[in-house]
């Protein structure tokens, strides 16, 4: 290793360090590509193998080529390279099976979970820091431990821990393990434990450096782990993705804070562009569904169930399955539109039994696809896409609702909130002014539900009790194929 | 305040780079349709798995059984995070990739 002193500046060269940084830069320009063509259709797949190869190039050209300045001023790579293969190898071998061996409805959940393990990975790495730094400033005696390193570390730990525990809380809910706590003193719980949080990290960050003294470090890592589940603990299931997402970007952030630590571009340009497209992704998903992001994290959703007009003593009607057969089959155009209930029953492979069957009979079915139906974006996209549905089958929400007129059967399959008309007929009702596909508009309406219950903006739904309206009760896949074999037998 | 500007001259080069990352990470994806905001995300979140590079320095100059045990720990996390996070939007997008094949 030499010291290399220019006219502007004096760093330190060695070939494994030109090659290292080199390799970073590599990794941040696949990063940048990757994520440019994950967001077109055609190049999307392709566009995360890009991303892929620039996280493999950059973890194998630190195991090689890293070198970190020892106390006595010397550099010394890699060391325990046996144990981190080996912790690398688990870790691959756990991630892959989890994330094969999962099914297309727990999508989402798993997005959440391997979420969680980077965050906890970013508070780990921060809590192993903490020591290390404060042996080294109070060596150095210096007054207060206020610098960018210390700095880094405990955002780092606050925002890896706020992540790790509220993707756990969203893991559990999406899995529903865990239900929605809605109570409006958690509002302010939140808010207190936030300014707590920012409050104590500036409060160590005045403190004087003590060898060895950590309890801080513990208390921040409990108070961010307790805020990250209040945090999520009160916005219901249905905004879950917003919440995945936006945790998703404070990930992003705790890992740039590490790359801020350590001097390590990769990871900062890689956790800086998660965090702002990240953000910007959580941005987009509240304007689908025409909410702020704000009213997500305060959980308007819910609690909310006076709002409305009381149903009182209407009736809903229910369909025979033969005349639902009857129905379909001496349609011309019919619409399914699916909702969370499709993906809960696995139903997807009888729609495209349904569409098939109703095509032999010269019956036209199409799927009307609203943005946020289900518990993802583009969740009923690939959901019906598994169940090999032709994507022009596949109609977005404005189109299908420019042909509702001339639909003579609509099907809705467990969706509730995207096609309630008090998105548009209600100002009072929480969805109100979401968009919504207009079922009763068509001819007829077939609602396919498991009972009366309301989704999960947990509001009324009139559409149920429409004139046009008819009620098939059931399992969405049993109803189904119960209704297939009635088409056959006709 | 002399503590804040020397603060923004000792690391102006990372203040940078922060700045205009996000500039980028906005304007990447700006446009992408709703269909992917699904895949996006996973993909998104296998990239900030990019933490595990932090995990494993960690891990290079652990000197101790217990950050031994906590830099492992980190490093199989990391790892989680960016196997499962590419493999299941690998996943999420292969179901994409089937119906192209269709269309042509």
């Amino acid at each position: 290793m030499e010291t290399i002193q220019t006219i502007t500046r004096t760093f330190e060269f060695s070939e494994y360090i030109s090659i290292l940084e080199i390799s970073y830069i590599l990794a941040s320009i696949l990063f940048i590509l990757g994520l440019k063509r994950l967001s077109h259709p055609d190049t999307a797949r392709n566009g995360n193998l890009w991303a892929a190869a620039g996280m493999g190039l950059a973890i194998l050209f630190t195991i090689l080529f890293h070198k970190t300045k020892m106390e006595d001023g010397s550099f010394q790579g890699i060391h325990n390279i046996g144990w981190i293969v080996g912790a690398l190898v688990i870790g691959s071998i756990i991630g892959w099976l989890i994330a094969m061996k999962v099914k297309m409805t727990a999508m989402p959940q798993m997005v959440s979970l391997f979420n969680g393990m980077g965050g906890a990975c970013a508070a780990l790495i921060s809590m192993m820091e903490f020591p290390r730094m404060q042996n080294e400033l109070a060596d150095m005696q210096v007054a207060t431990m206020m610098n960018g390193e210390s700095l880094a570390i405990l955002l780092g730990l606050m925002i890896g821990g706020v992540s790790f525990a509220g993707s756990m809380i969203a893991f559990g809910k999406l899995d529903e393990r865990i239900g929605d706590v809605k109570s409006p003193a958690l509002r302010y719980i939140n808010i207190s434990f936030l300014i707590i949080l920012f409050v104590f990290v500036i409060f160590i960050m005045f403190k004087t450096p003590v060898a060895g003294e950590n309890w801080m470090i513990y208390t921040l890592a409990a108070l961010a782990l307790i805020y990250g589940v209040t945090f999520v603990m009160p916005i219901g299931g249905a905004d879950m993705p917003v919440v995945i997402s936006l945790l998703n970007s404070f990930t992003g952030v705790a890992a740039a804070m590490g790359g801020f630590l350590y001097n390590n571009q990769a990871m900062l340009t890689g956790g800086i562009l998660v965090g702002s497209s990240g953000t910007i992704l959580t941005i987009l998903m509240c304007k689908a569904m025409n909410r702020s992001l704000l009213n997500v994290i305060i959980g308007a959703f819910g609690g909310s169930s006076a709002a409305g007009p009381a149903s009182g003593d209407k009736s809903v009607k229910e369909i025979s399955m033969s005349d639902a057969a009857v129905l379909l089959s001496y349609s011309q155009k019919v619409l399914v539109v699916p909702g969370y209930g499709l993906a809960v029953a696995q139903a997807q492979h009888l729609c495209h039994e349904l569409e098939n069957l109703l095509a032999t009979k010269g019956v036209e079915l199409k799927y009307g696809i609203h943005p946020v139906a289900g518990r993802m974006p583009g969740h009923m996209n690939v959901l019906l896409a598994e169940a090999d549905v032709a994507y022009e089958k596949l109609q977005e929400m404005e189109d299908s609702n420019n042909e509702m007129n001339n639909t003579d059967v609509v099907i809705v399959v467990g969706a509730n909130d995207v096609v309630n008309p008090a998105a548009e007929e209600d100002p009072s009702s929480s969805i109100y002014g979401m968009p919504v596909i207009k079922v009763w508009d068509a001819k007829n309406t077939i609602i396919m539900k498991r009972s009366m219950a309301k989704g999960y903006a947990a509001i009324e739904n009139n559409l149920f009790y429409m004139p046009k309206s008819r009620m098939l009760f059931g399992d969405a896949k049993a109803t189904l194929q119960k209704l297939v074999s009635e088409i056959k037998n006709l | 305040m002399d503590e804040i500007l020397k603060f923004f001259l000792e690391y102006r080069e990372a203040i940078f780079i922060i700045i205009l990352s996000i500039f980028l990470g906005i304007e990447v994806i700006s446009h992408v349709p709703s269909v992917l905001h699904t895949p996006l995300m996973s993909g998104a979140n296998a990239i900030h798995g990019v933490v595990i590079i932090g995990a494993i320095i960690v891990m290079g100059h652990a000197d101790n059984v217990l950050s031994m045990i906590l830099g492992f720990i980190a490093v199989i996390l990391g790892t989680l995070n960016v196997v499962g996070g590419f493999v299941v939007t690998d996943r999420m997008l292969e179901m994409f990739k089937k119906k192209k094949k269709k269309q042509l």
